[in-house]
This record gives structure tokens, sequence and C-alpha cells, in this order.
């Protein structure tokens, strides 16, 4: 602090504090809806103050599930979304790790040309190839099934960038000294290199993780049986019934439940987080 | 990319590569190479026929209005999402990169919307501004505003627009902080030394040293609006009112979906990959650059 100024300083707090505010409202506001009656919300008078049917609101979504809508209980697309998110993640690492290895630790032809075959999928999101994807993931029999939501999302530009990075880092003596002691590419990976990954693997998944829980296009492509439905897909489905009213109180309720996991992950893990999104984006 | 020994081995590097090339091609080039070659080709009604038409797809794109309302959409979108989440997180990160008490929980505080879905974003903006239920919408029409997001374009696309800013704050906070955080504290307080009061410092010293980290951020939020914000319109306004709100995305997603005009829809997926590879080659030349600091 160059100055000491404590009105500026004051200031800043006030400012950093409306930010806070604005931020969180529209997630206190759907823990209200969601300890609320539909007749409440319906009526248009929620109000600001938590009301007494939280805990039969979620249990309600979660094992019952709406009256109209789905009637999908939220608990099995909460599994799917945990399934999917750590196949993902879990997937992206592992195949990564090992590229990232081939790449670095060994010398044949087409090294380079492998490395940019799997650096240039950054330029092409699911977004920008989304008929002709759903078309082979079906042609494979894929659609409605774990592997066909996850296996398509596995290949990861970003997190192989990011442990070939670290793999450089890593002194050329390990290796050398390893070779004496007449260490394998297998042992080598699994007793130096591996350890030695450890932050930056954690780092990814923290980040692997929240992609692969948030994906909603995706599963919303290939997924048509409602017991296949991610969480994010759920609450899509119950904003839109046919000749009924939406039943907010539980579409609320199954919002928080499908963020909680991930901001569960980015609070719990803050350190890994910040340092997983600086180092795979820069 | 040399390390000074290596593995002997001639197959199993290949089978290290193997699985993220096998995914790679299976997933992303053989289906980017297919929207390629179909946006040349045109169906005819009953799909028994197809013919090469080289460019014909893409001169009825370009002469559809529709499309071009999906550019403007997409544009004016992006225009608003970034200024606002440029400009609020960096007054945010600029007041919690001043060593002030607590500075750590407000970060912990702001950082968390990182981790929730678009499309939760949506929701839970469009719950606040659900014109007959809304809390927010009531006090609007409190003041006589007439406010229906259903109905009137210009709700529909600000109620995206909040959403979406609202979702990409944190990120932007995040990497304006560390920005901050590395700019060396002897050259602020030299300025400070010299005589220039804290709005001329920032203007002068931290905003010009900070233009990186801004302009990575600019790039990201740009790509961020084309592509992720899909979850937020499919959830919350389906593109309406009358395609207010239809970005380029939705619209690949919807003509798509409702079938059709195959050579259409890939000409509009390779205009989307052209897309994404210039703003990405923008984003690596910046990378490249800031390398050479």
């Amino acid at each position: 602090m160059v100055e000491n100024r404590p009105l500026a300083n004051l200031a800043s707090h006030l400012i950093l504090i409306v930010g806070v505010a604005i931020v969180a409202f529209p997630v206190y506001l759907a823990l209200v809806a969601s300890s609320s009656d539909p007749t409440t919300i319906a009526n248009g008078q929620l109000g600001l103050l938590p009301e007494g049917h939280l805990f039969e609101n979620y249990w309600k979504v979660l094992f019952e599930g709406t009256e109209r809508s789905t009637k999908q209980p939220m608990i099995v697309p909460l599994f799917n979304s945990l399934v999917m998110a750590l196949v993902i993640s879990i997937g992206k690492i592992s195949i990564s790790l090992i590229s990232a290895f081939a790449i670095i630790y060994f010398r044949f032809p087409f090294r380079h040309t492998a490395f940019w075959v799997i650096f240039l999928t950054l330029m092409l999101p699911v977004e920008v190839r989304i008929y002709p994807t759903y078309k082979i993931v079906a042609d494979l029999g894929l659609l409605d099934t774990y592997a066909g939501l996850t296996i398509p999302l596995i290949a990861s530009a970003t997190a192989t960038l990011l442990f070939r990075q670290f793999f450089m880092t890593v002194p050329d003596e390990l290796l050398e000294a390893s070779k004496i002691d007449g260490a394998g590419p297998w042992k080598f990976f699994k007793d130096t290199l591996l350890p030695l990954s450890m932050t930056s693997v954690a780092a990814m998944f923290v980040i692997q993780f929240i992609y692969g829980w948030n994906q909603y296009l995706w599963p919303l492509l290939i997924t048509t049986r409602d017991d296949m439905q991610t969480i994010v897909i759920g609450i899509q489905k119950m904003l839109y019934v046919t000749d009924a009213l939406t039943e907010w109180q539980l579409a609320m309720a199954t919002t928080i439940l499908a963020m909680l996991p991930p901001v569960v992950v980015v609070v719990a893990m803050q350190k890994l987080f910040v340092r997983g999104l600086t180092e795979t984006e820069k | 990319m040399q390390k000074r020994s290596y593995f002997a081995g001639r197959m199993l590097p290949y089978a290290l590569l193997a699985p993220q090339l096998l995914v790679t091609i299976v997933f992303f080039y053989v289906p980017a190479a297919q929207a390629v070659w179909q946006s040349f080709l045109l169906q005819d009604a009953f799909g028994i026929s197809t013919e090469f038409v080289w460019f014909e797809n893409y001169q009825l794109l370009f002469s559809d209005a529709a499309y071009y309302q999906a550019i403007s959409v997409t544009a004016v979108f992006s225009v608003l999402v970034t200024v606002a989440a440029l400009s609020i997180s960096l007054l945010l990160a600029v007041q919690a990169d001043k060593s002030l008490r607590g500075a750590g929980v407000y970060k912990t505080l702001l950082i968390w919307p990182y981790a929730v879905a678009p499309v939760v974003a949506g929701v839970l903006w469009l719950f606040m501004f659900q014109p007959s239920l809304g809390t927010l919408a009531r006090g609007l029409r409190h003041f006589g505003v007439d406010w229906n997001p259903y109905l009137n374009s210009g709700d529909a696309l600000s109620l995206v627009v909040l959403a979406a800013a609202w979702k990409q704050i944190s990120y932007n906070f995040l990497f304006f902080l560390a920005g901050l955080q590395s700019i060396p504290k002897s050259l602020i307080e030299a300025a400070a030394i010299d005589g220039a009061r804290p709005a001329r410092r920032f203007w002068t010293i931290v905003f010009p040293l900070l233009s990186p980290t801004a302009f990575y951020l600019l790039t990201v939020n740009i790509v961020y609006v084309f592509f992720d914000t899909f979850g937020i319109i499919h959830a919350v306004t389906h593109g309406g009112p009358a395609g207010a709100t239809t970005t380029l995305v939705y619209k690949v997603f919807n003509d798509g979906r409702a079938g059709g005009d195959l050579g259409g829809s890939a000409a509009q997926s390779v205009v989307l990959m052209a897309i994404v590879i210039a703003l990405t080659a923008v984003q690596f030349r910046f990378i490249e650059r800031k390398v050479n600091y």
C-alpha cells in the first residue's frame, strides 16, 4: 500500500460488497424459491426470506420427481452427471498424460504431426460440427449410453499441452538416473514422472470436472431417454411443460442441486482451481 | 521440445498416442471434414440424389436475411457481454488488489460462479425476471416498466446479456487480479513519490501494463459468447422472440434439428469453423507476443 487513505479503503470495501451481493443474489433467491410452495410463487408473492418447505421440495425433486414435465426423480440425472464429469475428467487426464509422455520421452517419425493433430482440435469445438458428430455417434450405436456421453469429449488439447509443458521442465538427470537403475518407460512413468505431476493433475482435474459436469449441448443431442439425462438438461426440461405451469419451487431446487457439486469443488480446492485455470489458459 | 535422453521404443509411443489420436480423428476430424464436404452438396427434397454444387449453399446462406439477423444478434450480444463483464470485473479486481483486510474472502466470494453452468445462470436470471412472477420483474412493473422478455426482443436480449455477463465476471476477475498482482509495486511507489494521484497512476501505469491481460480476456470472452452461451439461449429464450436472440450457434442447432437442408446447415458450420480458427489464431499471436515482452 503506497498511501493510507481510510476513505478510499472504505469505498473499495463498499464496491466489493455490492459486487459480492450482485453475484450472490440470484442464487439466494433460488434458494428462497426452493423453500417455498407453488402457490406463493405462482401468485408472484415470493418474498426475500426462506420459507418452510425446503426439505419437502428437495426430497420431492430427488426421489419422487415433478408432477408434470418429466416425472423423473432427479437423483438419476445427478448420478449421470457425476459419471459424466468423472469419466471425462479422468479420461482426459489419463490419455493426455500418456500422449505427452510419448511426445516428450520418445523419438519417432511423425512425432510433431501427432502433436499438431491433437493441438488443432482446439479449433474444432463441438458447436461447429454438431450434426456430423451426432451421426457418427448414432452410427456407432452409442446414443443414450455413457460411452456416447463421454468418449467423444475425452480428447484434450489443453491437458496434453499442459502436461507436455510440465514434462519439459522435469530435469533430464532424473531420466538418466532411472535408466542407469535399469528402469523401463513404464517404471519411469509410474514411479518418477507421475508423482512429480500430481499437482498439475489435481489442478487439471478441478477444471475438467467442471467442464464435464456443465456440458449442455452434447447431452442434449445424444440423450433422449429421461433416465439418461444429466442434471443440467433436467432443469431445462422442467421449465417447458405443455399446458401446465412450471413448478418453479422444484425447478429452483434442481438448479441448486445442479450447481452445488462444481461450486463445492471450486471453493474447496480454490488454490488448485486458480492454478489450473491460469496454467491451462496461458 | 527436445530432451537430452529418451527411451528407445518403436511401437510403444504409437500405442501411447493411440487413444487420444483415435478419439480426435473419429470425433473431431472426420465430422469436421464431413461438414466441409456436405457444404458443397445439394440434396433433393426426398434425399434420393445429391449433387455437387460448389458454393451455392454459401451463396444461399449469405442471401438469407435471417442469417444476417443472427450475425448482428451475435455481434451485439458479444459487445454487450464483453464490455459489461470486463469493466465490472476490472473494477472489482482493482479494489481486491489493494491490500484490504479480508481480500481473500472477497476473492472466494467472487470466483465461484465460474463453476455454474451457463444454462443454470440463464435459469437463475429467468426466474428473477419471469414477467408474471419474477421478483425483479415485479419491481420493474412497480416502477411502470412494461417488461416481458417473452414478447419484447429488447427485453429478451437484455436478459440473456445479464445472465451471460454475470457468469463471466468471475473468470475475468481472476485474470485481472493475477495481472494486477504481477505489476511491480516499485513502479507504483515511484510514481507516487513523483506526486501522481491514484487515478493518474491507474491510467498511466497500471492500465497499460494490464493491456495484454485485457486483450487476452477480450478474445476469451468473445469465444465464450459465441459458443458457451448456447445453454442460456436454449433454456431461456429459445432464440426468440422472432429471432431476437438467435445467435449463429443457436441457428446451426435449430436449423439442423428441423432437418432437411443438410448442405445449408453444413455451410453454417463451416463459417463458424472459420470464425473459431480466426479467434484462436489471434489469441495465440497474442500469447507469442507476450512471451517476448
